[in-house]
């Protein structure tokens, strides 16, 4: 059986995808959206750096977060509290972290679509606000599902960025991944291999129901 | 004239100027080659393309101007892609019904049970868009279309993704359209055979700007536009059916104070037809010839000539108050003395018979 510790870091690890992917679905929708769409000469900007975390060592991320969210950083001087070390500074950083991971897929899917089926809503009567909810987000819904996927997948396999804002905290931020290693340093291979095993099952059943569940639809492979 | 639209567009090396007046009634084609900026007008009426400094007006609706811009959604208008463009994500029947639920009550004039039936989709509600052919899919773009009851059907080249047999397979629907909706209808084609069976009106469009526009049967004769000088020039002829010869199983047509003569295939006393005469099929003579095969000998005057080349002339000769155009050598101009004025008989070799 798996120690308490344990079990803790695996409801905090899954609490933690959830949450993320939940607020990146929200926040990259729009952003994918405008991607999409907008014909500013720019825009190539803003697309390098929601891509930026692709090619950055989670270290980077992590320490710089730490510097922003630490007891002297910008938001501490602000009047607002330290969220280093805590639930809360971890979703911040697995946002970030996970965010080309949804933002891409999207915009992919919203230009797949194209402005022709949007256009042909137009001139059947309906309103912006209508064709966007009728007509993008249901087309789009390849691309949710890669999205959401792909952005849980990516937070609960983080590591480097959780190391270094989150730290180590059994029950309040330590997460599977880094339990694992904890496990590994202490040289208990029975626990990493039951985390470690449970980890790859437990991926392997959500992609395949993923799939399974959306034959009909072509997921986007990474 | 109750469709009005000028503006003046330029990209790249291309413009397009465009100030046209159109009756807000029956079938007006716009017609050009690929290019000539027909899709960017119709695109612009409907509000999908914002043309700064644009002017359009509807029935005495202000769709753009200076200060104004409706947007497509509230200018009930219906629009048919070249491609059907059906929504993948819904049946037959929610794409049909998604025009349909966003028309308040008040302003549904046709059923989405009329326009399945006009375009005979009745059998592929249930299906997927992605089953069904190009040529039902088109069908169903339309019913989706006339069931939002639009004041102006827009229809941009709805036929050109389709090989012939589909064509011909919605023609006869389009055809019923104009005669049983009285819904004015913009149509784009380059295609001359759509346009010679549907439009009443005729635009002409050349590298973005208008040649002429008018009724079709003027704008298909007069000698001063690019269509009478086409290898497949032709004219168009209202006809109603008078009488049918059953003995030989020909109809006699009366067109003005004429009388054609065709095979009676199909038709029945009363019909309305249009007859395609091509320029090829029509001869001159200075005496009426007798003992002749042909049936459709009438006295002419003609109007204008004008020279094709070194060999060739086109005239243009009145039957009545119909044009008739006849393509004939130098050598018979000169030989019969054809100028404008002179008394005439044509020989019509062959006349096409459109429902």
């Amino acid at each position: 059986m798996p120690a308490a510790a344990d079990i803790a870091a695996l409801f905090l690890t899954l609490r933690l995808a959830l949450l993320s992917t939940f607020i990146l679905l929200l926040l990259g929708t729009p952003a994918a959206w405008w991607l999409a769409r907008t014909q500013w000469r720019y825009k190539f900007l803003v697309e390098a750096l929601v891509a930026l975390p692709l090619v950055l060592p989670p270290t980077v991320l992590g320490f710089y977060l730490l510097i922003f969210l630490g007891a002297n950083g910008p938001l501490a001087m602000l009047g607002g509290s330290t969220l280093a070390f805590t639930f809360s500074g971890l979703v911040i950083g697995s946002v970030i972290y996970s965010m080309p991971f949804v933002i891409q897929p999207l915009q992919d899917a919203f230009q797949a679509a194209g402005r022709r089926p949007l256009e042909v809503a137009a001139t059947l009567g309906a309103s912006p606000r209508d064709r966007f909810l009728t007509i993008a987000l249901p087309l789009a819904r390849p691309g949710f599902i890669t999205a959401a996927v792909l952005g849980f997948a990516h937070t609960i396999g983080e590591f480097g960025v959780v190391l270094m804002i989150g730290g180590n905290i059994p029950g309040r931020t330590q997460v599977l991944s880094i339990a694992i290693y904890d496990h590994v340093e202490s040289l208990d291979y029975a626990s990493a291999h039951l985390l470690a095993g449970g980890l790859i099952l437990l991926s392997f059943l959500m992609l395949a129901a993923v799939y399974g569940a959306n034959r009909r639809f072509r997921v986007a492979r990474l | 004239m109750t469709l009005s639209a000028s503006f003046s567009l330029t990209r790249d090396t291309f413009t397009l100027s465009v100030d046209l007046n159109l009756p807000a009634s029956g079938i007006t084609a716009v017609f050009g080659p690929s290019g000539s900026g027909k899709t960017t007008l119709l695109r612009a009426i409907a509000g999908l393309e914002h043309i700064p400094g644009a002017h359009i007006t509807f029935q005495g609706n202000t769709w753009q101007d200076d200060r104004t811009f409706v947007p497509t959604h509230l200018r009930r208008i219906g629009y048919v892609f070249q491609q059907a463009s059906l929504f993948a994500h819904l049946s037959v029947r929610a794409n049909l019904e998604y025009g349909l639920s966003r028309v308040p009550a008040d302003n549904r004039r046709i059923r989405l049970d009329d326009a399945v039936d006009l375009l005979g989709i009745g059998t592929l509600l249930d299906r997927d868009p992605q089953t069904l052919s190009g040529g039902e899919q088109q069908r169903v773009a339309i019913a989706r279309t006339l069931a939002t009851s639009p004041q102006l059907l827009l229809m941009d080249e709805p036929l050109s993704s389709l090989d012939h047999k589909r064509k011909l397979e919605i023609l006869p629907y389009l055809e019923n359209l104009h005669r049983e909706l009285a819904l004015p209808v913009l149509y784009v084609s380059h295609a001359t055979d759509e346009v010679a069976r549907l439009a009443d009106e005729l635009v002409i469009l050349r590298n973005g700007s208008i040649l002429g526009s008018g009724p079709i049967q003027q704008m298909l004769t007069r000698l001063d536009l690019p269509l009478s000088h086409r290898g497949d020039a032709e004219t168009l002829v209202r006809a109603r059916v008078a009488r049918l010869d059953g003995d030989f199983g020909l109809a006699h047509l009366q067109a003005g104070d004429h009388e054609f003569i065709v095979t009676s295939g199909g038709l029945k006393v009363g019909d309305d037809v249009r007859l395609r005469i091509s320029a090829h099929d029509v001869s001159l003579t200075l005496e009426q010839q007798r003992g002749t095969s042909i049936q459709n000998i009438f006295p002419v005057t003609v109007a204008e000539a004008a020279p094709e080349g070194d060999a060739q002339f086109m005239v243009k000769v009145m039957l009545g108050d119909n044009p008739l155009l006849a393509r004939v050598t130098r050598k018979s101009v000169n030989e019969l003395g054809i100028a404008a004025g002179k008394q005439l008989y044509a020989q019509v070799k062959g006349v096409a018979v459109l429902a």
